[in-house]
C-alpha cells in the first residue's frame, strides 16, 4: 500500500500548475487554489488520489482589502489515513465560488452554512438557502463588521400576551 | 400510613375546601412537557431519571403540550426557536405554568453580551412562574424550583386567574 506521504508528493508534482501555494504546518498540508480550478482539482483529488471524504467546508473573514474571504475544505483519504486542506480566496467584488456538491454530496449543507454566515454564493448549488438563520434575515452574522450583540429588531420576536 | 389514610380510617370523611382539593391535585401531578433546548435538558433528564426520580413528586414528562401542565424551558432560546416555544405554550391547556431553567432562558446567560441569535430571557415571549439559576442548574436546583412552583400552586385562589411575570 502506498503511504500517504507518497500520494501527497505525487499530487503536488502532478497538480503543480494548478496550485498557487503550498503550506505545511504541524504535518498538515494546505493547498491554496485559484477558485476557477477548484472543482477540477477536487475531481482529480477524489478520483486519482483517494480523497473520498469531504470532512468540512468553512469560511473565514480575513478583513483585508483584497481577497477578503477564504473558503476552506478539509479532505480525508480513508484508505491511507490522509488529511489535506484546500483554501480558495474570494474577493469582495465577486463573492462566488463554484460548488463542489457534484464531487462530494456532503458539501450541500456545508456550503449552505458558509453562505448563511458569510454571504458567499456557490455557483451550481442545488439548494442554496440559509442553514441556521431565518430565511428573511438580512445579514451574514460571522462577517467582521456584524456586531457581536446582533442588530436590534433584525429578527422579530413573537408578541407576549 | 399517610395523614389521608388515617383520616379515612377514622370514619371515612375528610373535610376541606374545594380550593384545597383542586390545588392539591394540581400540585401533586405537575406534568411537564418533554422537551429540551440545550445542555440544561441533559440535567433535566438526569433529574427525571432514577437517581433523583421526579416521579415521586408526580412529575412525569408528557409527549404532547395538550397533556402538559408545566413547561420547563431547559436551555438556550434562540430567535428561531422563540416562535416554536410560544406556539407550544399556546397549545397547553390552562392552568399552565412555566419554569425557566438555567441562565440562558433566564436572561440570555453567556450570550447576554455576545450573541446575535439568543433571546435575552424567555420572559420576553411567555410569562414565567419560577426561575432556576445555574449554568446548568444541578438536579437539586431544578427540584427546588419545582417545589417552589408547588408552593405557588398551593396558595392559588379560586376564580383568580393565575399570574406569572
Amino acid at each position: 500500500m502506498p503511504s500517504f506521504d507518497e500520494t501527497l508528493s505525487r499530487l503536488q508534482t502532478e497538480l503543480a500548475g494548478r496550485i498557487l501555494k503550498t503550506d505545511l504546518h504541524r504535518g498538515e498540508t494546505t493547498l491554496f487554489l485559484d477558485k476557477k480550478d477548484l472543482v477540477s482539482v477536487c475531481q482529480t483529488l477524489k478520483s486519482g488520489y483517494g480523497f473520498n471524504f469531504l470532512a468540512d467546508v468553512l469560511g473565514t473573514d480575513r478583513f483585508t482589502d483584497d481577497d477578503r474571504y477564504e473558503v476552506v475544505y478539509h479532505l480525508r483519504n480513508f484508505s491511507e489515513s490522509g488529511f489535506l486542506r484546500l483554501v480558495v480566496r474570494v474577493d469582495e467584488a465577486d463573492l462566488t465560488v463554484d460548488s463542489v456538491c457534484g464531487v462530494w454530496k456532503t458539501a450541500n449543507w456545508e456550503e449552505r452554512e458558509v453562505f448563511d454566515m458569510y454571504g458567499i454564493r456557490f455557483n451550481n448549488h442545488p439548494d442554496l438557502r440559509r442553514m441556521y438563520m431565518p430565511q428573511d434575515f438580512a445579514y451574514h452574522p460571522l462577517r467582521k463588521e456584524f456586531p457581536l450583540i446582533g442588530i436590534e429588531g433584525s429578527i422579530p420576536l413573537p408578541a407576549k400576551e | 400510613m399517610g395523614l389521608l389514610d388515617k383520616q379515612i380510617d377514622s370514619g371515612g370523611v375528610v373535610i376541606t375546601t374545594a380550593e384545597n382539593v383542586l390545588n392539591w391535585a394540581r400540585l401533586s401531578s405537575m406534568w411537564p412537557m418533554g422537551f429540551g433546548l440545550a445542555c440544561c435538558a441533559i440535567e433535566m433528564m438526569a433529574t427525571m431519571a432514577s437517581n433523583y426520580d421526579l416521579d415521586r413528586f408526580g412529575i412525569i414528562p408528557r409527549p404532547s403540550p395538550r397533556q402538559s401542565d408545566v413547561m420547563i424551558v431547559a436551555g438556550t432560546v434562540t430567535f428561531k426557536m422563540a416562535e416554536r416555544v410560544k406556539r407550544l405554550y399556546q397549545q397547553m391547556p390552562e392552568p399552565r405554568y412555566v419554569l425557566s431553567m438555567g441562565s440562558c432562558s433566564n436572561s440570555g446567560g453567556p450570550y447576554w453580551q455576545h450573541g446575535y441569535h439568543v433571546v435575552k430571557s424567555v420572559s420576553r415571549i411567555i410569562p414565567v412562574d419560577v426561575y432556576v439559576p445555574g449554568c446548568p442548574p444541578r438536579p437539586e436546583a431544578l427540584i427546588g424550583g419545582l417545589m417552589l412552583l408547588q408552593e405557588k400552586i398551593r396558595k392559588e385562589k379560586f376564580g383568580v386567574k393565575h399570574e406569572a411575570v
